[in-house]
């Protein structure tokens, strides 16, 4: 699932990088940097804009809707935001809760 | 606009709701409507989901069956919304938690979900709902009064934060219209209340879709975090 969530995302990455300046290093994976809060790659507009992308397609894929930033993204420490690979972890992880909840 | 426009209105049952789903269907919208129950009419053009409004999950399954079967949604009218006339000392804690689930948190909540589809095109009109209770500080809707406060603030907030998409954000504010919501409100308190408006006299499903039809004009994309009192507020 993880690696699948991560092809999403570059696939979102790579739409919205037609539109950047500063693009997304989609082509780095998992590591491609994304937001750390200060001179992150996205300004907080793209970040917006990138998240909305992702929650829509892990919609269509999963068939399961989940709101990525939720509080507990916004108080972690390490922030699910930082990359697209922590971006994928902390999606399967919301995918996993939102199952075993139903 | 060469496409046909996609709308959601909320609180469509009955009243203004009601009215408008009329209204903008035969303007050639495609209307999708919500409210707690089904509605007693049927339309070519207007699909109803049945759900509350500040139920978080059942606003997201919405918007995403609206996003997968039209790909767009361009207008939000944020109608929903209830009232309840109680003194402070006699107003129970469930009353309060109910107007602010369904005045706040529904709107908050078709706000963000609508937008996030809106942001697609870069185009969106949202229009939300206030109340002339407000500025005229009208004894015995203490909460309802001051939820549609919180409507005023919100809409001005989020219209600059969603300017960069395209997408307005105004408010329209009502004066009595003769519907449900005024029915328990005591006719020599409508009297007086009527009295305060600089244009004595109830206010009509026409007036209110007059403000709504210029804030959704393609041509208003320089009118945003606004609200526009009718009656002579």
């Amino acid at each position: 699932m993880y690696e699948k969530i991560v092809n999403l995302i570059i696939m979102q990455a790579e739409e919205l990088n037609e539109t950047l300046e500063n693009k997304i290093p989609a082509e780095l994976g998992a590591s491609a940097s994304l937001f750390d809060g200060k001179d992150g790659i996205l300004d907080s507009i793209a970040l917006v804009t990138l998240i909305v992308a992702v929650e829509q397609s892990v919609e269509d894929e999963f068939e399961t809707s989940i709101i990525l930033a939720n509080e507990k993204a916004m108080s972690l420490k390490n922030s699910p935001f930082k990359t697209i690979g922590s971006l994928a972890e902390y999606i399967v992880i919301l995918l996993n809760e939102e199952n075993t909840n139903g | 606009m060469d496409e046909t426009q996609v709308m959601i209105i909320t609180g469509t049952r009955k009243g203004i709701g009601k009215y408008l789903a009329h209204y903008y269907v035969s303007k050639g919208f495609i209307v999708i409507g919500c409210s707690r129950g089904e509605v007693d009419y049927k339309l070519s053009g207007y699909q109803h989901f049945c759900l509350d409004v500040s139920d978080e999950k059942k606003v997201k399954q919405m918007i995403a069956k609206i996003r997968k079967t039209y790909g767009r949604l361009d207008v939000l009218i944020n109608n929903a919304g209830i009232a309840s006339m109680n003194h402070i000392l006699l107003t129970p804690a469930h009353t309060v938690h109910n107007i602010l689930n369904t005045n706040v948190v529904g709107t908050f909540l078709f706000c963000r979900e609508a937008a996030k589809l809106m942001q697609k095109n870069k185009y969106g009109r949202i229009v939300n709902t206030s109340t002339v209770a407000t500025p005229l500080k009208l004894e015995g809707e203490a909460i309802y009064a001051a939820s549609k406060a919180a409507i005023l603030s919100f809409t001005e907030i989020i219209a600059r934060e969603l300017a960069n998409f395209g997408i307005t954000v105004n408010s329209v504010g009502p004066t009595p219209v003769e519907t449900d919501l005024i029915r328990s409100v005591p006719k020599e308190k409508m009297d007086n209340l009527l009295a305060r408006q600089a244009i004595s006299r109830f206010g009509t499903f026409e007036d209110i879709s007059n403000v709504i039809d210029f804030f959704i004009k393609k041509e208003s994309e320089f009118v945003t975090g606004q609200n526009i009192y009718l009656g002579g507020i």
